[in-house]
């Protein structure tokens, strides 16, 4: 069972990484930012397996780029693997903190209350000043382990490297979902009471989510900030974390690959409409969200995966 | 001394501004079990609805009788309500009553994102500006501070729709059938109510305090894009901090809120961005469904 | 003279104006069969929640391994080794009955759920199914909750409530929502597999022909009170309980 797993995990890294030489710089930068929201929408799948949906996960891609931003900019670190660490380690300690805070919380409240926390952060960065308020900062080009490119292989190598991490993350994630705890993720959506009859902590299993969450949108917000360059308090923005649950909820949580595929979807969509209807995205953007939930509610996962737990 | 006072009437002000742009959420909340997370759009499109209007009114000779651009701002906020509440219940919540709670708060925010888009096709992304309704009922001196006067107003609004929701809840017949199906829509409905009109009403007096609530702010600030997030996660943590669908838990959540940001503005301004959560953290901390919420053990 | 597993004393609990206990006091053997009998709303279901930490009672003291549990949480009370079913099934309906049954596996494995470790790992399956097998449930082991009979519902939440060690274990109306002819079968099947493991047993019961042939002590429950405490035979001839709970002179 495990060997198809890795076996689908390198194919995938295979085909994505042709990717790097078959695409042209637009499509590369798009499919490497796509795969960088991909893998915090992933951490949002992640939850909603146990049931809830964060409105805020921004607060974890702003709170990992601002991370390795002024680490970059205040230490002058560039090296793409420690920053990505760097950025990790700071959403494991605030996903930590909030996790079990929130933990205690379902649906609405759950929903809510994560959406207000990314909007704090958003609201306190966009005052402060010395870090560039609402224009933000800019961060330096990465180097990999001492290389310095510049130009295409730059853009080559940050593909590569995003393609590389979503391929470890998702298929970690999905030995975690596939696993025991995870079975008990998916039970705790169903029937907590159940869950918690049987011996197992309903809070601990929301709490690992979380934070698992967390460092995914702490390494996606690391790499975003790299590809783009900059960094602003519209990480944080709703509408940013709007993004990401749209892409979750047209993922569904049945599948890792359909979060990336997702994704990319939602980049191209965003590319075009902005070409063709520049000031309706989020029109757009709320219909398709209708159209899915109405026609496709466990999302692209439920077309391919033929039962949940055994997707691949 | 005086700084209490100022906190006091700071307070007052913010709070009933609170109550009532939270007031319409948690009685939706109650009756359709639905947290609507378009009434933050709902209140930018009253503020919009009554920036135009009023504009339109002055423009029309209003100066002559300035006090009439009241009544444009109210009827802004009707007009809001007969458009979009049916649109809205009748077009699209209605085929999610009774579905999961999440899934229900996602179909509110697909609307919250049409809608943000809708407002900036209709009105543009430049700032409106009605003061005139602002300036028009002067200053009032209390001791040695002075406010404007429209700043009453607003508490005088909030204690006018307090009491209006209030009374209507508890001293009509029809807000009795409302507290019924508040309280469970399938007896109601076993019982012969309209459960369907209930819903199409509820939603509409929602959107009509939504869209008022913007109304009133519009000759207080600018009105541009954007001004519906913060009403919703605001309105959202006033009504959470009173219990979901409780018509005086929003008016408690409102005041405790408004003092507490009040004085939070006066003592210590850099956590006037974070007050309202402290608030609810602390309320919720001891009271996990609000001060107000029927906290009930799911029989098994 | 067998030692004390369960001893309740005192207990209250009232919801508003309703008295769902009231000093309630019952010391249970190791190893015993009890039941509670008692019309609708009596509070036997109360009694259940307390002990096992669904409900906090307002006061008094439920003392297990020289513990006072009342009030402490669900989760802590089945790990000290006092399970229940449920009334109402408490399944998950998204998974199958094998899952379901894997995840009580999984909860309860020696070494705690792991993150690694897959839940379809082939041993805990083979697991799973023979648990199944025991309770005769093994044939419906891939379709979803929802499809199934109350009765099979009602095995599976007794099959997942024995995982792991239960020392105690409470069965809340094992046989409603079952056809009739099957109370038997699946009382037997249950009690079985409970008495092989020495397990103490308190269920609720409203058939008087199962209380008898299956439990050795009975509580009848009215009003919250309990009015009558001993062997079958006894508590059925109650006049009490013949005017509040069986509603027939026998
Ligand atoms: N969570 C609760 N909230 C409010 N009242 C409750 C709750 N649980 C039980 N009650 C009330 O307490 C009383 C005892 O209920 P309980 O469920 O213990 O009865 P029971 O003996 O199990 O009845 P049945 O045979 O119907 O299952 C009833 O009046 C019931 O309405
Ligand atoms: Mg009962």
């Amino acid at each position: 069972m495990r060997s198809k797993l890795f076996l689908g995990a390198t194919a995938a890294f295979a085909v994505l990484a042709a990717g790097s030489v078959i695409l042209p710089d637009w499509a590369m930068f798009l499919c490497a930012m796509a795969l960088a929201k991909g893998l915090v929408c992933l951490g949002i799948v992640g939850m909603m397996r146990g049931g809830v949906v964060s409105f805020g996960q921004g607060l974890y891609y702003c709170i990992g780029a601002y991370t390795a931003t002024l680490v970059a900019n205040s230490f002058g670190v560039s090296d793409i693997f420690l920053l990505t660490l760097l950025s990790a380690l700071a959403c494991l300690l605030v996903g930590m903190a909030f996790g079990p805070l929130l933990s205690s919380y379902r649906g609405i409240f759950f929903a809510m209350l994560s959406l207000a926390l990314s909007m704090v952060l958003y609201g306190s960065l966009s005052k402060m000043s010395v870090i560039g308020g609402t224009d933000g900062l800019n961060i330096a080009a990465p180097t990999f382990l001492g290389w310095a490119p510049e130009g295409r292989p730059l853009q080559t190598a940050l593909y590569i490297y995003v393609v590389a991490i979503v391929v470890i993350a998702g298929t970690l994630m999905r030995i975690y979902f596939d696993s025991e705890q995870g079975l008990i993720t998916l039970a705790t959506r169903d029937n907590e009471l159940r869950v918690e009859y049987l011996g197992a902590s309903v809070r601990n299993i929301m709490t690992y989510n979380y934070v698992f969450g967390a460092v995914l949108g702490g390494i996606g917000g690391t790499i975003a900030a790299l590809a783009l360059g900059h960094v602003d308090p519209e990480f944080a923005f709703w509408t940013t974390s709007g993004e990401f649950v749209f892409v979750a909820i047209l993922a569904g949580y049945l599948s890792v690959p359909a979060v990336f595929v997702a994704a990319i979807i939602l980049e191209l969509v965003r590319s075009f409409s902005n070409l063709y209807f520049p000031n309706t995205w989020q029109l757009a953007l709320g219909i398709f969200l209708l159209v899915v939930i109405v026609l496709l509610p466990n999302g692209l996962g439920s077309l391919v995966g033929r039962r949940k737990g055994n997707a691949a | 001394m005086d700084l209490v006072a100022t906190i006091l009437v700071d307070g007052l002000i913010y709070a009933g501004w609170l109550f009532i742009v939270s007031v319409g959420l948690t009685l939706v909340f109650g009756v359709l079990n639905i947290l609507n997370i378009a009434h933050g759009s709902l209140y930018a499109i009253g503020a919009y609805a009554s920036a135009s209007l009023v504009g339109a009114y002055f423009a029309a000779g209003g100066q002559a009788f300035p006090y009439g651009s009241y009544v444009a701002l109210i009827l802004a906020a009707v007009l809001v309500a007969l458009v979009l509440g049916p649109l809205l219940e009748r077009g699209l919540l209605r085929f999610f009553y009774g579905r999961d709670e999440v899934l229900n708060v996602l179909v509110t925010y697909a609307v919250f994102l049409i809608l943000e888009d809708v407002m900036k096709l209709i009105w543009g992304v430049n700032p409106y500006f009605v003061y005139e309704p602002y300036t028009l009922l002067g200053d009032v001196e209390i001791g040695p501070l002075f406010y404007v006067g429209y700043d009453f107003a607003v508490i005088a609004a909030a204690i006018v729709v307090g009491l209006a929701v209030w009374l209507t809840l508890n001293r009509t017949r029809i807000g009795k059938v409302v507290l019924a199906v508040i309280h469970d829509s399938e007896m109601s409905q076993t019982m012969g109510v309209n459960v369907q009109r209930i819903y199409l009403g509820a939603f509409m007096a929602g959107t009509f305090l939504a869209a008022l609530g913007g109304a009133l702010t519009a000759p207080m600030i600018s009105v541009t894009p954007g001004l519906g997030v913060n009403v919703i996660i605001v309105a959202f943590a006033v009504v959470i901090i009173g219990g979901l669908g409780s018509v005086p838990g929003a008016a408690i959540g409102a005041l405790l809120v408004g003092i507490s940001r009040a004085a939070s503005v006066h003592l210590l301004p850099e956590a006037e961005l974070f007050i309202i959560y402290f608030v609810m953290a602390i309320v919720l901390l001891f009271r996990p469904e609000g001060l107000f919420a029927k906290t009930q053990v799911r029989k098994i | 003279m067998t030692r004390t597993v369960l001893e309740v004393r005192d207990v209250q609990k009232s919801f508003g104006a309703v008295t769902a206990a009231k000093d309630i006091s019952v010391a249970v053997p190791e190893g015993a069969v009890f039941s509670l009998i008692g019309s609708n709303g009596a509070g036997k279901t109360t009694f259940v929640n307390m002990v096992t930490g669904y409900i906090k009672p307002d006061s008094g003291s439920i003392r297990f391994a020289d513990r006072d549990i009342a009030g402490m949480a669900p989760r802590q009370i089945t790990r000290m080794g006092i399970h229940r079913s449920f009334q109402i099934a408490q399944l998950c309906n998204d998974l199958t009955v094998e899952e379901n049954m894997l995840l009580a596996g999984a909860i309860h494995g020696a070494s705690g759920p792991s993150f690694l470790r897959r839940a379809h790992d082939p041993e805990a399956r083979d697991r799973a199914v023979a648990t199944l097998e025991r309770f005769n449930i093994a044939e419906h082991r891939d379709r979803l909750v929802p499809e199934l009979s109350g009765g099979v519902k009602k095995l599976l939440d007794i099959a997942m409530a024995m995982a792991g060690d239960t020392q105690i274990m409470l069965l809340d109306e094992p046989t409603s929502g079952v056809a009739s002819d099957e109370k038997f079968p699946i009382m037997d099947l249950v009690m079985e597999a409970l008495r092989s493991t020495g397990v103490t047993v308190i269920f609720v019961e409203h058939d008087m022909d199962i209380v008898t042939r299956y439990s050795e002590r009975v509580l009848a429950f009215y009003d919250g009170r309990i009015i009558a405490d001993d062997a079958p035979d006894e508590v059925l001839l109650d006049p009490e309980v013949q005017r509040y709970v069986t509603g027939t002179p026998a």
